[in-house]
């Protein structure tokens, strides 16, 4: 057994193997993107939910992208559309939710932790998509599997992380998981978007903070640029000015850093703020490589959650003792519910 | 898988020999040649994993008929499997490598042993996937019968009866390093 788990929500507790594991199955997932006809039938008849209490635009396309590439339904919740909005708890529109009988749930949550909260609770496999300032996990993947396309290696890089430091569940995740291949860190950004407490999140993880762009840049071989997060500030915010001039990212800049540095950014870009369009457009630049490999990843994920996980129920990663077993939908009942469908398959 | 482990195998017949494999394959080559009328537009896609040094083999031995270069093809199958929530899902995905386009090619699908049928069908989806052949045909070193779907060889090395506890052992010096073909039986 390689993966341990039976959800997805953080890449702090992975080791690296379940990580190379991970990053090595999105492999034939990319190549199916450059397929003319991209649609697998391994998980048709299985229905992944996605619900995205929080705004999202790419993250939830690319997981409904791969889902639907694997040849599974999904069902859709948008926080805007909701029930929240009518008073219902996280915890209601979960079970109500999982009361439809999804093979899996995608969320994606402003509070960090609650997709696991929501895991706890629940006898499907979980994703995280994004919980708050947490974790990014698919993000960090893709993020790692378009470093190590292009670089050949994801171990012992000069990371650079650009921005707003303080609310990103992105470099959280990118720490956790590069930081257990042996790279360095080096933070930068306006004082208050650089907190120190960032320093100690991995134990054994050379990180340090920097509040100058050209000397954060110095000897990188990997620069991750983070957007400006206007919903998550409450503190006064830098202007966009100041931000230009003190943080953007610009082609005279980036020569400081090696010369085949890379350049990542998980969108959406403020062209000509945080990044010039000359270095966003630039050959280092993995921009929309990011994008086509986040569809590659999230099939690996999704795959390896929902494949296995049905016959006799005993998936492999299914966790010791479920939090609250409760009647809400045991196992067997969902099993016996799907194993017309896989029989079908081949009538 | 478990109980598998827990059950006896035993060896209980060779049916080839390194030397019968190799004069089987030129054979299976000739054949290839012969009724596609020359190597024009002809590919070989071997089906992971003991499809794949067949495969190559068998286009080895075609250079010795024509001199031509006849491409090869990888194919993992795994996604296009039916019975995909039976097989471990922890398994290492293996990738596919066709580095030609298969619109309008002759396309002759090759594996070990051609048993059920259904790896087959799950090749022949992940090949429609790739573009639009102009015709597919197979080859199989051994076709032991018990087919659970309507396919069949184009090109057979040799057909056995077998029982369906019955296993065949293609053993392949790429990969096993040792060279023929056994029947094993499972017994309690």
């Amino acid at each position: 057994m390689i993966y341990r788990f039976r959800d997805l929500l953080a890449l702090e507790p992975l080791s690296a193997a379940e990580l190379t594991f991970l990053l090595d199955q999105s492999k034939p997932f990319q190549e199916i993107q450059r397929h003319p006809l991209k649609k697998l039938a391994t998980l048709r008849g299985k229905t992944v939910a996605l619900a995205f209490f929080e705004t999202s635009t790419r993250t939830r396309i690319s997981f409904g992208t791969a889902a639907s590439r694997l040849g599974a339904d999904s069902m859709n919740l948008q926080a805007e559309a909701s029930s929240l909005k009518k008073g219902e708890t996280l915890l209601d529109t979960a079970f109500n939710l999982n009361a439809m009988k999804p093979d899996c749930l995608v969320m994606r949550h402003s509070a960090s932790g609650a997709a696991d909260y929501v895991a706890r609770h629940l006898d499907m496999p979980v994703v995280n998509a994004g919980d708050g300032t947490h974790e990014h996990p698919s993000q960090g993947l893709l993020d790692a599997l378009t470093i190590r396309d292009r670089k050949g290696t994801i171990e012992n890089l000069n990371v650079t992380i650009l921005g707003d430091l303080s609310h990103s569940r992105v470099a959280r995740s990118n720490i956790h998981l590069l930081g257990k291949f042996g790279c360095r860190f080096t933070l930068c950004g306006p004082a208050m978007w650089v907190p120190h407490e960032l320093e100690k999140i991995a134990p054994g993880t050379p990180i340090r903070s920097v509040y100058k762009i050209e000397e954060a840049l110095e000897d990188a071989d990997v620069i991750i640029m983070l957007r400006v997060q206007t919903e998550r500030q409450h503190e006064p915010s830098i202007s966009a000015n100041d931000y230009i001039h003190g943080y953007q990212l610009n082609a005279e800049r980036l020569k400081r850093a090696k010369p085949n540095a890379l350049v990542l950014h998980p969108g959406p870009m403020n062209r000509g703020i945080e990044i010039t369009p000359e270095v966003a457009d630039g050959p280092q630049s993995c921009v929309l490589e990011q994008v086509t490999n986040g569809v590659a990843v999230r099939m690996a994920i999704l795959y390896l959650l929902i494949a296995g996980d049905s016959e006799d129920g005993a998936h492999p990663a299914v966790r010791q003792a479920p939090a609250t077993p409760t009647a809400h939908n045991r196992r067997s009942t969902d099993d016996a519910a799907q194993h017309p469908v896989s029989k079908g398959k081949d009538s | 898988m478990l109980e598998f482990r827990a059950m006896k195998i035993v060896e209980k017949a060779q049916l080839m020999s390194a030397a019968e494999i190799d004069r089987t394959l030129q054979r299976l080559a000739h054949e290839i040649v012969e009724k596609s009328g020359g190597t024009k537009h002809l590919a070989l896609i071997g089906i992971r994993r003991r499809g794949v040094p067949l495969a190559q083999r068998i286009v080895q031995a075609m250079r010795g008929i024509d001199g031509v270069e006849v491409p090869v093809g990888i194919l993992d199958i795994t996604l296009y499997r039916d019975d995909l929530s039976k097989v471990a899902p922890q398994a290492v995905l293996q990738s596919s490598d066709i580095t030609f386009g298969v619109d309008g090619m002759n396309l002759v699908l090759v594996d070990d042993v051609l048993y059920t049928g259904r790896t087959i069908r799950a090749a022949m989806n992940g090949l429609f996937d790739l573009g639009r052949p102009q015709r597919v045909s197979l080859c199989v070193l051994i076709d032991r019968g018990h087919r659970e779907m309507p396919i069949e060889s184009q090109y057979t090395g040799r057909v056995v009866q077998t029982s369906a506890t019955e296993i065949i052992e293609v053993r392949l010096r790429e990969i096993d390093n040792e060279e023929r073909v056994v029947l094993v039986d499972r017994v309690e």
